[in-house]
Formats: structure tokens, sequence, C-alpha cells
């Protein structure tokens, strides 16, 4: 039987990528390195790409990392930080060295792949962006390298210039050379804690103190020179003025309060594994405690066809030099060499770690305590499913709360996010997910691993549309293009159904562009 | 957690936490009915709370409730919906332009005002558009709201008024005797009823045919963009360049439109809602309609799952003690006042208010029952 045709639907209008590679490499750190070097080694064709230097306005929107207003002008400048990139990461001159077709600056925004609720694609394809145009790129083999991200957990004053992550911190200092502050506060005491501290070090900035809120150092490796981890310490908020953060107010458990003299507060509580592409592309998501909260099931390896994962991305959170045997050994899997893809160490409880946090900056800071920077959604607010400010609160919805919600169903974080506003800012979520989901399983009474999550979706960057935008789009696209399915009879007054009018109106409306 | 104990009996079980089953539900709960809510999901959780939030749906009989009933709403319902009035269409070629203005003739003819505006005065009131805009029409009626505000604002106040909703909780079967339905079974239970309205979008079909009733629906998976926050305008219903959408009260900008696909979805609802490139033609659309708001990050893309009938009409039909209630894809904004029909019918049997006769379940009896493949209604290999 000849297949109809509907001239509206979607069938054959979605265009083959403008270009496609043997093998993509996304993501420029160890593992991506690695595996990128790896494929090449093998006599591969590779396109290895990094969002890095991310542009400065991104930085200034926390995207993708939490630079918490302490990047300096350096930032401004691309064209620099692309040598300091390069200076900084020897291995990249050395994927320049294999053949590798190495592009900076440019950033992977999307995945499509044909799968359930889809077959529209001609293939799988990702969306990539140089910051002036967008593009599509199809793939024999594509490997995920996109590392980590910073966890954010809110305290009082937490949203003021200089409060930043980690990963921030790292990438401003070591990448770019382009940190503006000089005297940090590092909180948490794990690996991550302990390694941002000798970094500061080593990078001749003040550590003025490593703050834990357990009761013993965490982390295996050793506290670097002339430092003291202050353990059993509570966060009671930071304090600053037009340049942000000045000080910060800790107490310990014998109940005095002390304050601290620094520009910058490090959060190194953890980092999250940077999951987007792999989500929007289908991936199995999954909540592993020990491999960083929300991760793609199966870890390291192949998590969809064609699609590989390695490094931080999978959980990893070793050295870098695990990161890079990591990234080798899950492009030689992957282009069917033999290799052994050592998994990511599975001691430690991460999301414990991170609520034992949380738990402690919640009982030091009033509920006032935005959660959500963007939306400006307060801690008391998520909680109490209370609308943004910008509507009027009438009193029956005083009367509602998460426990009214609760007593419909487990708490969905889409629910409370569409609600509150909470997470659909311009940053997409990334400073508020990872306490909005554990202050939901709190007030649910639910354990940290079944935590309720929201969801990525694509752009997994913000992405301005006129770049989005498919200028060079094929003209099929338009052809059959309608507002809503295309169905000429859904749209004629109902009066006129069934008499003259109804036919002149198909006529005039000729099925296509109703309102 | 709430405990569900079987036998429970309800004068009326409504079957999907969409927009129409829980204003329909809430509409009954006004009349004194004791009502249950059942969903496989959560409240809205389909096309109720991802659609484009329009409310301008002139070529429905329930249109003039509707536009009766949007303001006062938020008092009504005790929650807010964002409801705003009018809308604006703006035209970038030629062939728009005329089209706009056809649709804006035909509403005239309805009773139903229009401005027709110029460029000018269209870059006046719509300030993110561009040399480009040759103007378009102002409808001085229709609107926009929140969709899941407003869904959400269903649930709540039925509550209040002491309906019940159970989520996560799928009806796997219906109960007959004697013509009439008696009950619906689940797996927390069983629960009867005095009458059943069944609003649960693509999964009617599924569930009216073991009972002998067959409702022919097709599903389609429709996409949209969302933009950070612009500088609120002077009317956030601002679409065209064939895309519907709005500016929403926090600033952002929301669009959809263009091709849908056509998939197959199980009892238990669509397996996944993908999103594919069609984005980057969204981002164009929207471009080329606000070139003064193509710097505005893109911060997300969806997509939802929507059933249609054959024409694309909405089936509003009481079959003995049950009503089938699909709007086919247009169901956000007439909301208010299907709940209103459907209340309607199921105590009075008729609607108050409109004639609804042409939205019989019977004008397809006797279709083809290879309607879809003879429309192209079929989901692509693969799918």
């Amino acid at each position: 039987m000849t297949r109809i045709h509907d001239p509206h639907a979607i069938d054959g209008k979605i265009a083959a990528p403008d270009a496609t590679h043997d093998v993509i490499v996304v993501g420029a750190g160890p593992a991506g390195l690695g595996a990128a070097l790896e494929a090449a080694r093998a006599g591969r064709q590779v396109l290895l790409i990094d969002e890095n230097p991310v542009a400065a306005a991104l930085v200034g929107s926390d995207v993708p990392l939490w630079f918490g207003g302490r990047a300096s002008a350096a930032v401004q400048a691309p064209e620099r930080l692309i040598e300091t990139l390069v200076e900084t990461e020897p291995l990249i001159a050395e994927a320049f060295e294999a053949g590798i077709d190495v592009r900076l600056g440019t950033t992977a925004w999307g995945l499509w792949r044909n799968r359930d609720g889809s077959a529209a694609l001609p293939e799988a394809m990702l969306g990539l962006s140089d910051g002036q145009t967008s593009s599509t790129a199809g793939f024999g083999t594509l490997i995920l390298a996109t590392g980590a991200r910073d966890c954010a957990l809110a305290f009082a004053g937490w949203d003021q210039p200089g409060v930043m992550g980690a990963l921030a911190f790292q990438t401003l200092v070591q990448r770019y050379q382009a940190f503006a502050g000089h005297r940090v506060v590092i909180l948490g005491s794990g690996d991550l804690a302990l390694e941002t501290a000798a970094l500061a070090q080593t990078h001749g900035i003040d550590v003025a103190a490593v703050i834990e809120v357990r009761d013993a150092v965490q982390g295996t490796g050793a506290v670097p020179a002339g430092l003291t981890v202050m353990t059993s310490q509570q966060v009671i908020r930071a304090e600053g003025g037009i340049n942000g953060v000045e000080r910060v107010i800790v107490r310990g458990a014998g109940g005095a309060e002390q304050t601290i003299a620094c520009d910058t507060v490090i959060q190194a509580i953890d980092v999250v594994p940077a999951i987007e592409l792999a989500e929007v592309g289908g991936g199995q998501v999954v909540t592993e405690p020990t491999r960083g909260g929300a991760v793609i099931a199966g870890g390291a390896g192949e998590v969809l066809p064609r699609v590989w994962l390695a490094g931080a991305a999978a959980g990893l959170n070793g050295s870098y030099a695990d990161a890079l045997a990591q990234g080798r050994a899950v492009a030689a899997a992957a282009l069917g060499l033999d290799s052994v893809i050592v998994p990511a160490d599975e001691g430690f409880d991460r999301m414990a770690y991170r609520a034992d946090w949380l738990r402690a900056l919640v009982a030091t800071s009033p509920d006032t305590t935005l959660v959500c920077q963007c939306e400006e959604v307060s801690r008391a607010d998520l909680i109490g499913v209370q609308p943004p400010r910008y509507l009027s609160r009438s009193d029956t919805m005083g009367t509602r709360s998460l426990g009214t919600l609760l007593e419909d169903g487990p708490p969905d974080a889409e629910q409370v996010k569409r609600l509150t506003r909470a997470g659909m800012g311009l940053c997409q979520g990334r400073r508020c997910r990872e306490q909005i989901s554990l202050l939901l399983a709190m007030a649910a009474n639910l354990p940290p691993k079944s935590a309720p999550r929201g969801n990525w979706r694509v752009p997994v960057r913000p992405l301005p549309l006129g770049v989005m935008a498919d200028w060079d789009q094929a003209a099929k696209m338009d052809e059959g293009w309608d507002v809503w399915f295309g169905i000429d009879t859904q749209w004629i007054p109902y009066r006129d159904i069934g008499t003259e009018a109804e036919q002149r109106h198909l006529a005039e409306l000729g099925g296509n562009m109703h309102l | 957690m709430t405990t569900h104990h079987a036998s429970a009996h309800y004068d009326v079980i409504v079957i999907g936490a969409g927009v129409t089953g829980l204003s329909s539900a809430w509409w009954l709960a006004r009349d004194g009915k004791s009502v249950l809510v059942l969903d496989k999901g959560v409240i809205g959780a389909e096309a109720s709370s991802r659609n484009g939030g329009g409310a301008s749906h002139y070529q429905s009989p329930l249109f003039a409730e509707e536009q009766r009933l949007w303001p006062m709403m938020d008092d009504l319902l005790g929650y807010p919906t964002e409801h705003q009035a009018q809308r604006i269409i703006i035209s970038v070629t030629q062939r728009e332009f005329d089209h706009y203005n056809y649709i804006g003739d035909m509403c005239t003819a309805m009773g139903w005002p229009v401005d027709k505006i110029d460029g000018d005065t269209a870059r006046e009131m719509v300030p993110i558009t561009g040399d480009n805009c040759l103007g378009g029409i102002h409808l001085r009626f229709g609107g926009h709201a929140n969709p899941q505000r407003t869904v959400q604002a269903y649930a709540w106040a039925l509550q209040d008024l002491g309906g019940r909703i159970i989520q996560h909780c799928p009806v796997t079967g219906i109960e007959t005797a004697g013509g009439q339905v008696t009950a619906v079974t689940t797996p927390q239970g069983r629960f009867s009823c005095g009458a059943l309205v069944v609003a649960a979008g693509p999964q009617i079909a599924g569930l009216l045919a073991p009972i002998g009733i067959d409702v022919p629906l097709m599903a389609g998976r429709a996409e949209m963009i969302v933009t950070e926050p612009a500088p609120l305008m002077q009317l956030g219903g601002v679409d065209g360049n064939g895309l519907y959408g709005r500016q929403t009260m926090r600033g952002n900008l929301a669009f959809g439109g263009g091709p849908h696909e056509w998939i197959e979805t199980m009892a238990s609802g669509p397996r996944a809602r993908p999103t594919t490139p069609l984005s980057r033609s969204l981002a164009r659309r929207v471009a080329e309609m606000f070139p003064r708001a193509a710097h505005l990050n893109v911060i997300r893309s969806w997509a939802g799952i929507v059933e249609n009938t054959p024409d694309g009409r909405p089936i509003l039909d009481r079959i003995d003690n049950l009503v089938i209630a699909t709007m086919s894809g247009v169901g956000f904004g007439l909301s208010p006042a299907t709940g209103h029909a459907v209340r309607d019918l199921v105590v009075d049997g008729t609607c108050s208010f409109a004639d609804i006769a042409k939205l019989s379940l019977a004008r397809f009896a006797g279709i083809d029952p290879d309607w879809r493949a003879a429309a192209g209604w079929l989901p692509l290999a693969g799918a």
C-alpha cells in the first residue's frame, strides 16, 4: 500500500547533519583528551570539541560552572584565553599534532537520536555552536567526556559575588588564569576540597580556612602544609559589600562564633557528573549516591548505541591520571580494541555528605534564603509551593504547600519547578537542582537516593535564538508548516460547520497556517 | 500516604487529571457531587501543562462561555492562573498577512472585535518586532494563561470542595451493567460510580474499546521552545509567523508550531516525549518575528503528546451515564467552559449554554477502520 503523506507531519523534514565525523569527543579535559588521542593513535579521524573558553556572558550567568562573580576581566578576551588554555594543558598541543580537529570555544548543546516517541531523524546528531552560529554533526562514534559541574548548596549570603564552586575556581585559576580573588575560605574537606586548597596555595592565593561540617576530615589525601581543617563547624553566613564577600562567620561545636576575613567562599563539598547531553540523548538516568547522584546507568562505557561516556561525567571522582586512563580505555573499547575500563571508586556516599552539609546550612539560614537565584525563589516558597512574587497570593494559596501536594503522591520535581519557578532560570538550574532535589526528599522523608529530580532539556547550554536558528534550513521544512496539526476542519467556526461558508473558509485558508 | 479503600462509591468518577478532566471535576464538585479523579501519573503532566497557554479559540461553540469565565477564574478557583486578555498576531510575509486578515474578518463576522494593525502600530505595540513586520491583527478578545498553574488550580479548587484525586492510579477496566457504567477497576482497588467522565486524552480510545465504544483518535508529538525573560510587553499574547505562544508574566518567550510527528501511545501513556532539531526551525521563526529579541537565550525545549480526532474537532458526548471528553488537541484555553459543558452533560444530559450537537461521537459512526492510513496519520517506521 502506498503510504499517504501528511504534508504537515515531520516525516522527512529534518535534514541530515551539516557534517559527519568518524569520532566526536565532547570535552577536552583529561578523559576527553585521553579518548581523542587514543582514537587518533588508532588511525581514526577525530573531532575534539570543548566549550572553553566560555563566553564572558555565560561566565557571568554561572554557566556551565559556578563562577560566582570572581572571574577577572581576562574572560572578556577569548583569543587570549585560548592561548592560555593551550599553554596550561600540554595535551591539547599533542592533540593538534596528532591531527585531531580540535575546536575550542565550541559547545555541544543538543544530542538527538531516534528513540521512543520519535523516529523523525535521518540519523543521530549533535547540536554544535561556536557562539556565532549553530550546526548539526553526525558521528560514527560519540564519546561524551563532559566532566562535572559544581554542586551548590545555599546558605545565608550565598547569593553575592564571591561565593563559587570548586570547579569554577579550578577553571579560573588553572585554565583561564583569570581568578579575581585573593583570600579564600573553602567549604568541605574531601579530596576535592583538599585539592582546591593545594591549588590555591600553588597559585599564591591565601587559604584563610577549610571548613568541615562533619567531625573529621573527609579526604584521603594529605591536608596541605600549613592548613588545619576546622571540623564540626556550622557556616552561619557570608557577609560583604558591593564587591561581594568580605567575611564568613562560622560556629564550632562549642558554640563560639568566629569571623574569618576573605573575599571568596569556595564550595568544595562535591561536584556533579555533567550528564546533560547523555540525558537529552535518551540515556537512562539513575540515582547512585556513590557515583555523584543522578548519573547515567552503566557508568563509563557505551550508554547508548554508538554513544560512550568517560571520566567525571560517568561519576569518576579520581585523579587527572585516572581520568586520562579511563578516557583512553573508553575510546579503545568504542573502537573495538582490547580494553579494560576501570570504573569509578564507589566507596564514599556523596549524596549523604551533601545532605549532611545541606541540613547544617538549612539549620543556620533563615527560610527566606534564596534557593533559586535566577527566579528568586526562597526555601520557604519552595517548600510552601508558593507562586513567584509577581503573582498575588490568595488566602487559599497560603493553605497549599509541599505537604498538601504530598497527599496526592510522591514529590514530583517537575511539578514543583513549574509551580514555584525554582530551577527555571537562565542558569538552567545549575545552582539549585541538587539542593532542590535534596530539600524535596527531606521534606518528604525520602532518603537522598530517592530524591526527585528535574530533567535536562535541549539546549543544555543557554543559546541565543539567533544562534540556535537554522538559517540555512532546507525548503522542505517550510513546506506544509502549520501552527498546529494542519487539520483544516479544526478551525472552522462552529456555526459554519456543514454550510457553504465552511467550504469557502477551507478554500481560503488552504489548510495551512491556522491561528 | 493516603490509603485508598476498595468499593468506595462516588457520584462521578473522572478518568484523567488533565485540564479537561479537572475542570469537569471541579464543576461537578461545585454542584455538590462527590467526585473522584483518577490519573495514570501526575496532575497535568501531559499536554495540559506543556501547551502554549492560548485561550483564543473563536471556532468553538464553547468560546463565548470561555471568554465569560476566564476573567473570573482566579477568584472562582482561589488560585492564580496568570490569565491575560487579548492577543496580537504578527506577520512577516504577505501570505501570513493575508491569512491573518482573513481570520480577522472571520472573527469580526462572528462578533469578536479585531483591529487590523499596520507595521508601525505593530512595532509600537510589540517593541521586539523589526522592520520586517508587516502588521497583523489585534484580537480584542481571547488571551492566554499559565498551563501548569491553571491545571494545578483546578486540582486544588476541586480538593477544596471535597473532591478527591488519586495520582499514579491507572484505570485498568470499566465495568458496565445494563448499558450503564457501574465501576472502574485500578491497581488501588475498585471504585463504583453513578456516572463516568473519560477525559484521558490519547488513552481514551484504549479505555473505551473494551466496552464496545470506538473513539477514533490518533496521538501526535508537538514541540516548543522558551527563552530567558525579556522586558514585559504591553500585551504578552503575541504570536504569528506560523507560531503559537506568548510572553509569560515572567517575561519568557514560549513558542511552538511546525510539523508534528504521529506516534503510537500505550495504555500507560507515551513512553517518552523527545524533542528534535525542529527546535532550530522554531528559533528561526521566533527570531524572524522578533528580531530585537534574537539575542535572548533559549533555555529549554520540550515536547507534548496530544490526541486528534479525524476532523480535529472535540468529542463532547454522553452515552447513557458515560461522558466522553476529548478536545482534539485544543483543550487548554477552552477548559473553563469545557468543564461546564461536561457538568451539564453529566447532570442535565444536555449543554445549557451552547449547541454542541456537532461534537457528538456519532459523527464518526461507520468511519473507515483504516482512516489513519487514509489521512497519512501513521507513525514513522521505527518509532
